[in-house]
């Protein structure tokens, strides 16, 4: 029978056991993960059974960790991400939330761009650290992405977005997500990507200031291939700001109608 | 002139241009999206485009926040 170690495929007897694997081909593994889920003890493995063995604490080589990383996932998703591009335009509260989903998920192309800087006042909600304060935003995100998951290419471009460099940017994209914070910016963005790209979908983002309800926000399609995340009505203000939950639900709804349109799915 | 505005239809006792709709319906130009007949016009053909009777659009209006 065929089954897959560390995402090797490899001919066992029938009836061979997952001790028996384990003393074959990683006899130190300490983890061992069956179909993805850690196996307890031993047992008898079957045709077409995916086996992952691990040693804890050591750090794997890029293949093993992309098996590894995507041991967890629903079968199939993987490979048909992995020769996917998104791209990111703003990486703030939204985009970086939304890029590390995809980086996590195995998206296997991001460019991001981004004309801002790591400042204090960023922490409430994005995914950057203290010792990055001061650091251009794309950059920052990089390396933070690269320690995460170093199998995804990232393309990291500090500047500012305009109709002008679209296709400069994303014009090699599947999707496009918006994740700016300025509502003139996500208007200008979306028409002029809408317009110029007419097969490429964009994902956007409005309403999620604040801490009312989380389940108000919602993934509306809400003209062709134009899907948006939000509430649609609460906006940063003066007395409500933006915070990390409501901001990382809807970066994480966008996250997931991008996974979902990557994997020819509807969002919503 | 009649005019369908994100599945509503709306009634109008003047021909009006695309800004001249939003204008009426207080909407901030450089916030909204706004497709036309299923086709996305940018802002800079809001004003220079006119409205027929029985057009269809879809006005999108962003918020604030990210």
């Amino acid at each position: 029978m065929q089954i897959f170690v560390n995402e090797h495929s490899c001919e066992l007897a029938e009836e061979s056991c997952l001790f028996t694997v384990r003393e074959r081909y990683k006899p130190t593994a300490d983890l061992l993960i069956v179909n993805g889920y850690p196996a307890q003890k031993d047992q008898v493995l079957k045709d077409g059974d995916r086996v992952v063995l691990i040693r804890r604490g050591e750090q794997p080589s890029a293949d093993e960790l992309e098996a590894l990383m995507m041991a967890r996932h629903t079968p199939g998703v993987h490979k048909k991400i992995r020769t996917s591009c998104v791209g990111i335009a703003g990486v703030g509260g939204l985009g970086s939330n939304i890029a590390i989903a995809l980086a996590r998920v195995g998206v296997g192309q991001l460019i991001l761009a981004d004309f801002d800087l790591v400042e204090p006042s960023n922490l409430n909600r994005q995914q950057y650290f203290i010792d990055q304060i001061g650091l251009p935003k794309v950059m920052a995100l990089q390396e933070n992405l690269r320690r995460i998951n170093p199998g995804v290419r990232v393309q990291a471009h500090q500047l500012k977005v305009t109709a002008d460099n679209l296709t400069e940017l994303f014009g090699q994209v599947d999707v496009l997500v918006e994740a700016f914070d300025a509502a003139e910016q996500k208007a200008l963005l979306t028409s002029n990507f809408l317009q110029q790209f007419p097969q490429v979908p964009l994902v956007a983002a409005s309403g999620m200031a604040g801490y009312e309800s989380s389940n108000s926000i919602q993934t509306r399609r809400v003209a062709d291939r134009f899907y948006l995340c939000g509430d649609g009505v609460t906006a940063a203000q003066p007395g409500r700001g933006l915070m990390a939950p409501r901001v990382g639900i809807a970066a994480h709804h966008q996250a997931n109608a991008v996974l979902r349109l990557l994997l020819g799915e509807e969002p919503c | 002139m009649q005019l369908k505005i994100n599945g509503q239809n709306r009634t109008f006792s003047v021909a009006l241009t695309v800004a001249e709709l939003l204008s009426r319906l207080q909407l901030a130009p450089e916030r909204v999206v706004v497709e036309l007949n299923r086709k996305i016009l940018t802002a800079d053909h809001h004003t220079a485009t006119r409205l027929q009777d029985g057009d269809s659009l879809e006005l999108i209006q962003f918020v604030g926040g990210g």
